[in-house]
């Protein structure tokens, strides 16, 4: 009964999630106008659910004029972008931390702890806001800069699961056949893991999409005219509460993304049996 | 307990020290700060005064000594835009947020703890399932776009609440709702979790055996032992929503450290921006170490660790 609401979870998640990407990958096909042509004697118009809509903007324009379907899955590929890219970056230092510290054990492992107390002391958005304020914001900034600070997940779990695999068998036998340590991480210790580190990528892709939304939305995340989703509700903000449908929309699409990808990483924990947490 | 806290005081110690060194290298990453602070019409003359009147041409590991030696002291230094000492504006700054913060904190646990009593009492029947989907959906919810529609409905609409400001207790109940939003999910399903795990244990069976009524194993029992775990992460959550509320101050404008910090940013203003780093660590760091001690009063069998 439980396993099955669960399934419905993850294949929602999943169906979410590949619309998502297909959107990402094909936005340049899929668009009906140029995501940046302004045209400013077609302004604010409205969706297609209220009366008097153009059908050429199913989802209306925003205060440029601009197509907002279009932008909108121009936001997709932004924040799919983002999400992938941050997670690469933070899954490399926290994977390459939590499994030193796993494996060494001893003062190795006391620094790895301190490192992960450490980047949770600091307060993430802040600390990226000031980073993008005073160098610029611009794509690669933002996912660097957010990519150095959302490891502490990955080293976590990375350094807690490789402690129960190092003491296992198949560990030891390697051991005993001479490999060497690299060998044995990366051939022993790091397949044993990956499922949970998926589980673990999962939900800081939709951490990253969140952050990069509100960095945006604050003016310090992506810079215009792109149409990410976060800058797209900061820019309609001082038209919202005439036409509310000009941050309902954007916002929805946010919404329903980060939730379909937890609820991917919900199905992939219950199907690999992983853990996401100390 | 001694030996617990005097580590944990060291390790404490540690991350504030690192914490000002990375908040120090963060600020000069821009390269030559006085060119961004006399702004685009300065002269070479003008950038050569703001160098010289805010210490910046000394050598940097002279800045940093200067810097880390004040701060140890309490002395945050001064701010360019406001021209004023930068730990009277994160003080007279602090009551919003930390109001803030309660506010969110009080309200997330409103929620989480019957939610999360609740499903895990009525485990695996559709209350269950619907509150973890409400679990779900929090995780997944933007803060700043609730805020945005929390505005919409109860300020605008209904006209129920103030939009912005701080000029009455009102107007902390949106923004505290919102941030509440970002830490009931992992609050309800803490709660959940321990519920579970003591209904299971053998002291409430005892409980039962002894006929104890429902209420009295529910709350005195049960909850005393899933408080544990609770406890820790309620105050490590407080310390994150201190550190979040920069949106949400941003969005309901209210003018608290977050919203200090992200002028200042808006204005290079990198005394306050490094200062309200730090502070904001320290305070969570503070917060850990007081989740630690109060786990250690609830629970006597992690006073030995």
């Amino acid at each position: 009964m439980k396993r099955g609401w669960r399934n419905i979870g993850t294949w929602v998640g999943a169906v979410i999630v590949g619309i998502a990407a297909f959107c990402a990958l094909f936005a340049p096909l899929l668009v009906p106008h140029d995501p940046f042509a302004q045209d400013l004697g077609k302004r604010l118009l409205v969706p297609f659910w209220m009366e008097g809509t153009d059908p050429s903007h199913l989802l209306g324009t925003d205060q440029l004029g601009r197509d907002y379907l279009s932008r909108l899955i121009y936001g997709c590929r932004i924040s799919m972008m983002i999400g992938v890219t941050v997670t690469i970056v933070s899954g490399i230092i926290g994977i390459t931390i939590g499994v030193l510290g796993g494996f060494m054990g001893g003062r190795v492992d006391d620094v790895v702890l301190f490192a992960v107390t450490t980047r949770l002391s600091l307060p993430v958005v802040l600390v990226a806001l000031a980073v993008v304020g005073l160098l610029g914001s611009s794509m690669t900034i933002l996912m660097f800069t957010l990519g150095l600070l959302l490891w502490e997940r990955f080293a976590v779990v990375a350094r807690s699961t490789t402690m129960q695999v190092r003491n296992l068998d198949f560990v030891a036998a390697a051991w005993c056949a001479g490999c060497s340590r690299f060998r044995i991480l990366a051939g022993e210790v790091l397949p044993n893991i990956a499922s949970h580190l998926v589980v673990v990528a999962t939900l800081e892709i939709a951490l990253a999409i969140l952050l990069e939304a509100a960095l945006s939305f604050l003016g310090l995340g992506v810079p215009p005219p792109l149409p990410s989703w976060g800058l797209m509700i900061a820019e309609a903000k001082d038209y919202m509460f005439f036409s509310p449908w000009v941050i309902v929309i954007p916002g929805i699409a946010l919404f329903v993304l980060v939730l379909g990808i937890n609820l991917l990483g919900d199905g992939l924990r219950d199907l690999f049996g992983a853990r996401s947490d100390a | 307990m001694l030996r617990f806290l005097i580590r944990r005081l060291v390790v404490a110690l540690l991350v504030a020290a690192t914490v000002m060194t990375l908040a120090f290298v963060m600020t000069r990453l821009s390269g030559d700060l006085a060119i961004s602070i006399a702004g685009p019409n300065a002269t070479q003359d003008d950038i050569a005064a703001v160098r010289k009147a805010y210490g910046l041409d000394r050598p940097v590991l002279t800045q940093f000594f200067d810097w880390v030696g004040r701060a140890s002291m309490g002395d945050l230094g001064d701010s360019f835009f406001f021209k004023r000492r930068v730990s009277e504006l994160i003080g007279e700054r602090m009551p919003v947020t930390l109001a803030l913060g309660l506010t969110g904190l009080v309200i997330a646990l409103l929620v989480s703890l019957p939610l999360g009593i609740l499903a895990a009492v009525r485990e695996n029947t559709p209350l269950d399932r619907f509150v973890q989907v409400v679990a779900l959906l929090g995780q997944a919810m933007p803060s700043f776009w609730l805020g945005l529609l929390l505005m919409i409905v109860f300020g605008l609409q209904l006209g129920w609440l103030p939009i912005s400001g701080t000029d009455s207790w009102q107007s902390f109940i949106m923004p505290g709702v919102v941030l509440a939003f970002s830490a009931i999910p992992a609050l309800t399903r803490l709660t959940r979790a321990g519920m579970i795990q003591a209904m299971a244990s053998d002291y409430i069976r005892t409980a039962r055996a002894k006929g104890l009524s429902r209420a009295s194993i529910l709350l005195k029992h049960a909850l005393r032992n899933a408080a544990i775990p609770v406890v820790a992460i309620a105050a490590v959550q407080l310390g994150f929503m201190l550190g979040g509320s920069i949106v949400i101050e941003q969005v309901f404008a209210l003018h608290g450290v977050g919203f200090l910090a992200w002028e200042s940013i808006a204005k290079n203003d990198f005394p306050v921006v490094q200062a309200v780093v730090l502070v904001l660590a320290v305070i969570y760091v503070g917060l850990t170490m007081l989740a630690d001690m109060l786990n250690a009063v609830l629970d006597p069998r992690l006073r030995g660790a």
